[in-house]
C-alpha cells in the first residue's frame, strides 16, 4: 500500500468491521479447551535424581540464583557413589526465571525443563522444591548434544611419537605450551567434584582459575598447600581427580594432572609462591625414608617450624619416586627441584643413612621428640613360582633401580614381565627402550602377562595404550605357571594358565585358575611385577611387638597417622589408608604433619 | 472554568503504558506545560549486567523492553560479537532477522492496538492483541518462551528452527497480511483517526534531527535514516527492500509510517525464509560461560527496533563480566524534550494520543 491509499479517510468503511461480530474470537475456554504445549516450552524442571551427581553447576550459572544445593533426607541415607555428592537442586519458584541455562550447563543432562508451568498455591513456601521424575512431568526444553556450553574434547597433550621415544628415555609427554594450558583450564567448569577424588584433596579448582589467570605462582601457592611435591605429581600422579571430572559423562576429562605439571615448569623456584611459615621451635623430628610421604611430611613440618632430619639408606633422594620410576616418566633433575625446596626450609637430609644399621632405631627415639616412619615397599615380593631362584629371573623394584641409578644397559632379546599393573608397564616400557638401544627392535620381543583381564587390569588407560604402541605383547587373563628351562640350565620360556577369576566374592584378591589350560610363551629372561612388601626389620623387636598391624598385615595407624608407639608417626604404602600411590603416600605425609604437630602442641 | 491546575497522568493511567508519569499543568483543557516524571520503572539494568556473567545476562536482558524483547538479545550478541572477532554463521543471521522482523510486527501491533485505545477504537486493540498472540505462540514453539525468548546468544542463536516451523511462520505472515485491510478499513482510513491526528503534534526534520529522534518517528518527517540500510546487521545486506518515507511529521503521518513499516516487515520475512540457506550449523561454539572472557575493548552496537535506533554501548575490560554497558533507549529523546514541547498547547484529551504517536516505551526511559 503506498502513502496516497491512506490519503482519503471514510467514515463508513470502518462499519465492515461489524461482521466480526460474527466470527469466533481469538480466545479459547481455558481450561475446558487447551492450546497445545510446545516441544521446546521451558516450564518446571524435572531432574533425573539418580543420574545427577550433586556438582553445583546449575546453581552457580543461574542468573537469578534460584538454586540451592540442598540434601534431601531421602538421599542422605544412600550410599554415596565416587564422583558424586548427596547434593541436589532444589529450585525456588518464585526467583527462577526459566531460562533454561542450569540445562545448558548441566553435565550429566540430568536435568531438563517440562511443558508444565501452572502450579496453584496460597502457601508462598510450597513454591520451592526438589524436582524429581517423581513429578511424572512431560518433558520440555532438553540438553542439546550440538549446541552446548560445555567444551567437551580436550587438548591433546604433545607427546613423543612411539618410534622415537622407544629409542630414548627422555621425557615422553613433551608438555603444554602456555595457549594450550590456558585454553584446557578455560575448560574447567570450577565446580571442585574433583576434589573428592584427590586423596589429598588439592585445590583443583582455584589453581586451573589461576592457570586460566595466568598468574602460575598464585597457581602453585594453592598446590602447594596440600601437596608438597607437585611437580612430581603432574607427572606420575594416577590422577583419580580426572576419574571424578563431571566432563568424564559426556567427553574429555580436564587434563588437571598436565595442567600441574604445566604450572610447576613454569615457576622454577616454589619459594616464589610464598608459603606461610612459621617461626622456628626447635622441635626436632625425625624421617626414616625420603619416599613421597616422608618428603610430604618433612615440607609441612618444616613449614611449622620444627628441625627435620631425613634418613634415607639410598645415595638420592626420592624414595620409589626416584629408584622405581623411569626415566621417561620422571626425570632426576625434576626430583632435585622438588627436593630443593624442601632442603631450602631447612630440612636435613642424611642419604646412605640406614636406619638400622648406620644409625639405630633406639638413638632415634632417645634424640627425637617424634618420628616419622615412610619407608614404602622396598622389597620386590615373590610369587612363589617352580623356578623363580634362577638368575634370570628378578624383580621388577631391582630392575628399575639397576637401570635408573646404576646405569644397567643390557637386556635380552626375549622379556616376560609379570603383572598388569603400573609398575609392570613400567618394567615392560624400560626394557623396550633398553633392546631399542642394543638391538635397534630387531627379533625383539617384550611379553606382559597378567591375572586380571583388559577390564580389571590395575595400569592406568594411558600406560596400557603408551605400552602397546611401543609394541609390548599382552597376555591378559593368563596366571604363571612355571619357569620352563631348557637343557643347558637357561630359560626358554614360561609357562601360563588360563585364570578362572581373580577375586572372590568378598572382592578380595585371591586367584583361580583353570590347571587344564596351559599356553607357553618364549623368553630369555623374567621380571617379576606383581606387588612389593615393607621391610621394618630396623625397628627393635620390643617396640615391634607394641606395634599394631591391621587384618591385612598393614601398620596400624589413627588418622593422624600415629601409630600405637606414641610420638612415632606412619604413612605412605605402610599403612592401610595409602591406596598405594604417589598422591596418597603425599596425603598421608600431610596428615602425620599436622598430628605430629598436635602431638608437640599436647606434650 | 477551572483554571491552573496540575494533573498527572500515570504512573497508573490507562493513556500510558508502563510506570510512567506525565505531570501536565492545564488551563482548562489546555496543556501549558508538560513535565515527564520517570523513575517508577527504574531497575538498574545497566548495573545489574556489570554482576553477571556474559552467557547469564541473556536472562536478564530481554527484560529492558517487553513489547520488544529480541532487539536486546540481538545487540548484546552483537556487541559482543564485535568485540571477540567472532562471525556469525549464515543461517543464524537469516534466523535473527526472521525473529527481529517478527518482534517489529509484534511491536506495532500492540503499540497500534494502544493507539486505537486512547482515541477510543478499542476494537483495534483486541484484533491487534489477539493477533500478535499468534506470533507469541510461534515463538513459544521456537524459543520454549512467549515474551522472554531468550534465543539470541553471542555468536548464533541457541536452537535451530524445528522442523516445519517456516511453513507456520508463513501462515501467518499471510494471515496479518490479509488481516491489513480489516486494520485499514477500520482504523487507518477511518475519518475519526484521520481527524484527530493530521496536524497535531507536528514535527520538522530538522528539529528531529536535533534532538536526536530516530525510527518511525524521524521517517515520518522524511528523513531517511534505518539501522538496516545505513549500518546492515544480520542478514539485511543480503536482503533486496525499499523503506517508505513520509513526509508530514505529524502523528498521522507517524502512524500511517508505522502501517507501511509492518508491511515492509512481512515482506521481508517472506523474503528471508526463502533466502536463507536450508541447512549449516545456527551458533558457534560458545565458551565455557565460567570462563568466558570478552577481550578488552568497546563497541557500540544497535540496530533498528520499531521505535528506532536502539543500541548498546559496550566496555569490556578483559574479565568475566561486562565492565559497563550503557542502553540507548529510543524512547528517551522522543520523551525528553521532544513530548514534553510538542504536548504544550495541546488538547488535554490529545495528551495520550500524542505520547502513544511518538510510541514512547517508558522502560526504555528508565532502565
Amino acid at each position: 500500500m503506498d502513502k496516497k491509499d491512506f490519503e482519503k479517510s471514510s467514515l463508513i468503511a470502518p462499519l465492515s468491521a461489524v461482521k466480526f461480530l460474527f466470527k469466533k474470537p481469538h480466545t479459547i475456554q481455558y481450561p475446558k479447551e487447551q492450546k497445545p504445549v510446545p516441544e521446546r516450552f521451558r516450564g518446571f524442571h524435572i531432574n533425573d535424581l539418580e543420574k545427577c551427581i550433586g556438582c553445583g553447576n546449575c546453581r552457580d550459572i543461574c542468573p537469578c540464583a534460584a538454586i540451592t544445593m540442598i540434601d534431601p533426607k531421602e538421599f542422605h541415607l544412600v550410599k554415596p557413589i565416587e564422583g558424586t555428592t548427596y547434593l541436589r537442586p532444589r529450585i525456588d519458584y518464585g526467583r527462577c526465571s526459566y531460562c533454561g541455562l542450569c540445562v545448558e550447563i548441566c553435565p550429566t543432562g540430568s536435568l531438563n525443563l517440562s511443558k508444565d508451568l501452572i502450579y496453584t498455591s496460597q502457601d508462598a513456601d510450597s513454591f520451592i522444591w526438589i524436582p524429581s521424575l517423581k513429578e511424572k512431568r512431560e518433558q520440555g526444553f532438553v540438553q542439546s548434544d550440538e549446541i552446548t556450553p560445555l567444551m567437551l574434547n580436550k587438548i591433546e597433550m604433545p607427546e613423543l611419537e612411539p618410534g622415537v621415544r622407544k629409542k630414548t628415555f627422555e621425557e615422553l609427554i613433551l608438555g603444554f605450551s602456555e595457549e594450550q594450558a590456558a585454553r584446557e583450564a578455560a575448560r574447567c567448569l570450577g565446580c571442585g567434584i574433583c576434589m573428592q577424588g584427590c586423596p589429598a584433596h588439592m585445590k583443583i579448582p582455584e589453581y586451573i582459575q589461576a592457570i586460566f589467570d595466568g598468574d602460575y605462582r598464585l597457581s602453585v601457592k594453592y598446590m602447594l598447600e596440600d601437596n608438597a611435591l607437585p611437580g612430581i605429581c603432574g607427572r606420575i600422579c594416577t590422577h583419580k581427580c580426572q576419574d571424578d571430572c563431571v566432563y568424564n559423562y559426556k567427553g574429555d576429562a580436564i587434563q588437571i594432572m598436565w595442567l600441574k605439571r604445566f604450572a610447576t615448569d613454569a615457576i622454577r623456584d616454589y619459594s616464589t609462591a610464598k608459603p606461610y611459615k612459621l617461626q622456628k621451635t626447635n622441635k626436632r623430628v625425625a624421617i626414616v625414608g625420603s619416599g613421597p610421604s616422608g618428603l610430604s611430611a618433612a615440607y609441612y613440618l618444616a613449614l611449622m617450624g620444627h628441625s627435620v632430619t631425613v634418613f634415607e639408606k639410598g645415595p638420592l633422594p626420592g624414595g620409589s619416586l626416584g629408584l622405581g620410576i623411569p626415566m621417561y616418566r620422571l626425570p632426576v633433575y625434576e626430583i632435585d627441584k622438588e627436593v630443593d625446596n624442601i632442603k631450602n626450609l631447612g630440612v636435613e637430609f642424611r642419604l646412605n643413612t640406614e636406619v638400622g644399621k648406620d644409625v639405630l632405631f633406639k638413638d632415634l627415639v632417645d634424640n627425637f621428640l617424634a618420628i616419622y616412619i615412610g619407608v614404602g615397599l622396598s622389597y620386590g615380593r615373590a610369587i612363589n613360582l617352580k623356578g623363580e631362584d634362577h638368575p634370570d629371573v628378578i624383580q621388577a623394584i631391582d630392575f628399575l633401580r639397576q637401570v635408573k641409578i646404576e646405569g644397567r644397559r643390557d637386556i635380552p632379546r626375549r622379556v616376560i614381565v609379570i603383572g598388569g599393573g603400573n609398575v609392570a608397564m613400567d618394567v615392560a616400557r624400560t626394557v623396550v627402550r633398553l633392546q631399542e638401544m642394543e638391538y635397534g627392535s630387531v627379533g625383539t620381543l617384550v611379553q606382559a602377562v597378567s591375572l586380571e583381564d583388559w577390564d580389571i587390569m590395575p595400569a592406568s588407560k594411558e600406560e596400557i595404550e603408551g605400552a602397546m604402541a611401543e609394541g609390548v605383547v599382552f597376555n591378559p587373563g593368563w596366571g604363571p605357571k612355571e619357569v620352563s628351562l631348557n637343557e643347558k640350565g637357561n630359560i626358554k620360556g614360561l609357562l601360563i594358565k588360563k585364570v578362572k577369576s581373580v577375586f572372590d566374592e568378598m572382592g578380595m584378591f585371591s586367584p583361580t585358575y583353570d590347571e587344564e589350560i596351559v599356553n607357553f610363551i618364549e623368553g630369555e629372561y623374567i621380571i617379576e611385577a606383581v606387588g612389593q612388601m615393607p621391610d621394618l626389620s630396623f625397628i627393635p623387636e620390643e617396640l615391634m611387638k607394641e606395634l599394631k598391624f591391621t587384618p591385612r598385615r598393614k601398620l596400624w595407624v589413627d588418622e593422624y597417622g600415629e601409630t600405637s608407639l606414641g610420638g612415632v608417626f606412619a604413612g605412605g604404602d605402610l599403612v592401610e589408608t595409602s591406596l598405594g600411590n604417589a598422591i596418597s603416600a603425599i596425603a598421608n605425609g600431610h596428615r602425620a604433619s599436622i598430628g605430629i604437630d598436635a602431638f608437640f602442641k599436647e606434650r | 472554568m477551572i483554571r491552573d491546575y496540575t494533573l498527572f497522568i500515570g504512573p497508573n493511567h490507562p493513556g500510558i503504558h508502563g510506570n510512567f508519569s506525565v505531570k501536565l499543568q492545564l488551563e482548562g483543557d489546555t496543556i501549558v506545560s508538560a513535565k515527564g516524571d520517570s523513575g517508577y520503572l527504574h531497575r538498574g539494568f545497566e548495573k545489574l549486567m556489570e554482576h553477571r556473567l556474559y552467557l547469564q545476562n541473556l536472562a536478564l536482558i530481554p527484560r529492558i523492553c517487553v513489547p520488544e524483547p529480541d532487539i536486546n538479545e540481538a545487540v548484546y550478541a552483537m556487541a559482543i560479537e564485535e568485540l571477540m572477532g567472532i562471525e556469525v554463521p549464515e543461517r543464524a543471521k537469516y534466523i535473527r532477522t526472521i525473529i527481529l522482523e517478527a518482534a517489529r510486527v509484534n511491536a506495532y501491533l500492540f503499540s497500534l492496538g494502544g493507539f486505537g485505545a486512547m482515541i477510543g477504537i478499542y476494537t483495534l486493540m483486541q484484533w491487534s492483541v489477539g493477533d500478535r498472540d499468534y506470533m507469541l505462540d510461534l515463538f513459544s514453539k521456537l524459543t520454549g518462551a512467549r515474551i522472554y525468548h531468550m534465543y539470541i546468544w553471542p555468536g548464533g542463536v541457541r536452537r535451530d528452527f524445528p522442523s516445519g516451523f517456516e511453513e507456520e511462520l508463513l501462515g501467518w505472515v499471510r494471515y496479518i497480511k490479509d488481516r491489513l485491510s480489516d486494520y485499514d478499513n477500520l482504523f487507518f482510513k477511518n475519518s475519526l483517526f484521520v481527524d484527530r491526528t493530521k496536524g497535531v503534534a507536528k514535527i520538522t526534520d530538522e528539529e528531529a534531527l536535533n534532538s536526536g529522534v530516530t525510527g518511525p518517528n524521524l521517517k515520518a518527517t522524511g528523513v531517511m535514516q534505518d539501522v538496516r540500510i545505513d549500518e546492515p546487521y544480520a542478514a539485511y545486506p543480503y536482503l533486496d527492500f525499499k523503506i517508505p518515507v513520509l513526509s508530514e511529521g505529524d502523528a498521522w503521518a507517524r502512524t500511517i509510517q508505522r502501517r507501511m513499516e509492518l508491511e515492509l516487515s512481512l515482506n521481508l520475512i517472506e523474503q528471508a525464509v526463502k533466502k536463507m540457506p536450508k541447512k549449516g550449523p545456527v551458533t558457534v561454539k560458545i565458551p565455557n560461560p565460567f570462563k568466558w572472557r570478552i577481550p578488552k575493548g568497546e563497541a557500540y552496537a544497535k540496530v533498528e527496533s520499531s521505535r528506532g535506533e536502539y543500541g548498546f554501548y559496550f566496555v569490556s575490560d578483559g574479565g568475566t563480566k561486562p565492565y559497563r554497558v550503557y542502553v540507548r533507549g529510543v524512547s528517551m529523546p522522543h520523551m525528553y524534550p521532544l513530548a514534553e514541547r510538542l504536548l504544550i498547547e495541546a488538547n488535554l484529551s490529545d495528551a495520550p494520543m500524542i505520547i502513544e504517536s511518538l510510541d514512547i516505551c517508558p522502560p526504555e526511559i528508565d532502565k
